[in-house]
């Protein structure tokens, strides 16, 4: 069957390329992938990367000549959560051609091996790859006792710190690997820090999230694929392209706000009509993400969709912010009052509201107010 | 604001209570194809809208969808999982719509063109294609 291969899939010896040293292109080719698919794919990918349509022949293009990464992924203080949302990605083939598109060369939930073979594939892949490879971590470090989290007898902080010196850049996933996360809750009995806290001589992406939305995960290896290069990142290390704008802002409730019209329990009348849910602790005017666009399980909905506030799950220290019902969303205020003078002013209000929140969770974070099962059943 | 309760698509059914334009997206986005028709007409460029980056309630793409209608060309695409491809009800406008293996939309767009490219043979394809079948007739390649 070798004469009916393409001859791309030949190098200069007329031998077959190994999948290291193939295209991305090339090896979909050889596996009987048409370039209608490949298309398609880069269609899909462009959506979830919230890019312009007009991007589709461009990232069709850069793909197809990108050359397999080697990706080692460490998980230090996490619950796996991470790469659930990764493994459960709606858009299986989609995200199987990633996968097929990177050699996954470390991930101790995903390899097969084990125990001394591992490391050993872990080790390999960073010497081959010296300065090549991509670094993903999720979990935080612990720095009281490096006892509290081991892998294979060797600590968290000196996996990160060994694995870290060849990588070409680090991408964090989750908020325990940005920010922290649980584990850094206060009083954070492990000293857990976040990988950035370790790291200042290497790009690193931060992708948080409790979990990250799996195609934000899976859109930031995209980006690097086709581009080379890690994507435009806020003030926080988050790619603008999906931490760009506050749920708030993208929110289909956000009427209901602009109107001061506002659930106050979870089964009253403005619940059952979907109003706003700001004042049961909606943490939407100060959390930025891309899940009122690019949602949930299946693109079925998300949080504020099924009647939820969001959680600020990709904020720093949102476990620390006085209740995920109450406290810092709970402003002393007359809120429908102030809703409805701000909207007169509706660009600004999520701003001056805000503003105000901010203000609240900083009052909240100083006395650290715990939230009780009380709390939980207000 | 009606107080009918419109479905959200899935299997689980959220009795969320909305109004008919509760983001006030869906009228911009109707005039933002008449545009893009416009264009198409008189420069010949063609427009790919992303249904997913714009913000919408519960029903509003549906509402945007019935609103377009069914059009004259119906196509279905098998390439990584299916594809639907549509003509509108207004010629120029389609609805494509990706899914994946599981049957769930992964992407979907509305192109203002006169045929999406999804739907056009693709060169690279076409050379494969032909090497193939020049194999299969026993010719030798080169000639």
């Amino acid at each position: 069957m070798t004469n009916k291969k393409d001859k791309s899939l030949l190098d200069k010896t007329g031998l077959e390329k190994t999948d290291v040293n193939r295209t991305l292109g090339e090896m979909l080719r050889s596996q009987g992938v048409s370039r209608r698919s490949f298309l398609k794919y880069c269609a899909a990918t462009a959506s979830m990367m919230a890019m312009s349509p007009a991007m589709i022949p461009k990232i069709a293009h850069a793909l197809e000549s990108a050359r397999r990464p080697s990706v080692i992924w460490l998980s230090f203080q996490e619950c796996t959560g991470c790469t659930e949302s990764l493994t459960r990605a709606h858009t299986a083939t989609i995200e199987s051609l990633i996968f097929d598109a990177i050699s996954l060369d470390y991930h101790h939930t995903l390899q097969a091996a084990a125990g001394h073979a591992a490391e050993e594939a872990r080790e390999a892949a960073m010497k081959e790859n010296f300065g090549k490879y991509l670094l993903v971590v999720d979990g935080s470090i612990p720095m009281d006792n490096p006892g509290y989290s081991t892998i294979a007898g060797i600590s968290n902080y000196d996996m990160l710190m060994e694995t870290a010196k060849g990588a070409a850049a680090i991408i964090a996933v989750g908020t325990c690997a940005t920010y922290g996360g649980l584990p850094h809750a206060n009083p954070n009995p492990t000293g857990a820090v976040s990988v950035g806290d370790l790291i200042k001589d290497k790009p690193i992406i931060n992708v948080p999230g409790c979990p990250p939305i799996p195609v934000v995960i899976t859109g930031v290896l995209t980006h690097f694929l086709t581009f080379g290069t890690i994507p435009e990142l806020d003030h926080i290390g988050r790619p603008k392209v999906f931490y760009g704008q506050s749920i708030h802002d993208r929110c289909y409730r956000r009427p209901f706000y602009d109107k001061g019209l506002f659930a106050e329990t979870f089964d009253d009348e403005g619940a059952k009509k979907g109003w706003c849910l700001y004042k049961l602790g909606c943490k939407g005017p100060t959390t930025y993400n891309a899940c009122a666009t690019t949602k949930w399980n299946d693109g079925t909905g998300w949080p504020i969709e099924a009647g939820h506030p969001c959680l600020g799950c990709s904020e720093p220290d949102f476990w620390d912010g006085g209740g995920f019902y109450k406290s810092i969303s709970m402003p002393t205020e007359n809120i429908t009052q102030t809703a409805i003078y701000t909207a007169a002013a509706a660009a600004a209000a999520g701003v001056v509201l805000g503003t105000m929140n901010k203000s609240k969770k900083n009052s909240a974070v100083a006395a650290h107010n715990k939230t009780s099962i009380d709390d939980l059943e207000k | 604001m009606s107080d009918a309760a419109i479905p959200v698509t899935g299997a689980i059914k959220f009795n969320i209570q909305i109004g008919d334009e509760l983001t006030h997206n869906v009228k911009p986005l109707l005039h933002e194809i008449k545009h893009a028709l416009d264009n198409l007409i008189e420069t010949g460029k063609s427009t790919i809208i992303d249904l997913r980056s714009i913000p919408l309630a519960p029903g509003e793409e549906e509402k945007i969808l019935n609103t377009l209608g069914r059009g004259e060309v119906q196509a279905q695409l098998n390439a990584l999982g299916l594809s639907d491809v549509s003509e509108t009800q207004y010629a120029g406008v389609w609805i494509v719509t990706h899914y994946n293996d599981e049957q769930h939309v992964i992407s979907r767009f509305i192109e203002v063109t006169t045929m999406p490219e999804i739907l056009c043979s693709q060169t690279e394809d076409v050379m494969k294609s032909y090497s193939r079948l020049t194999l299969d007739l026993g010719d030798n390649l080169e000639t």
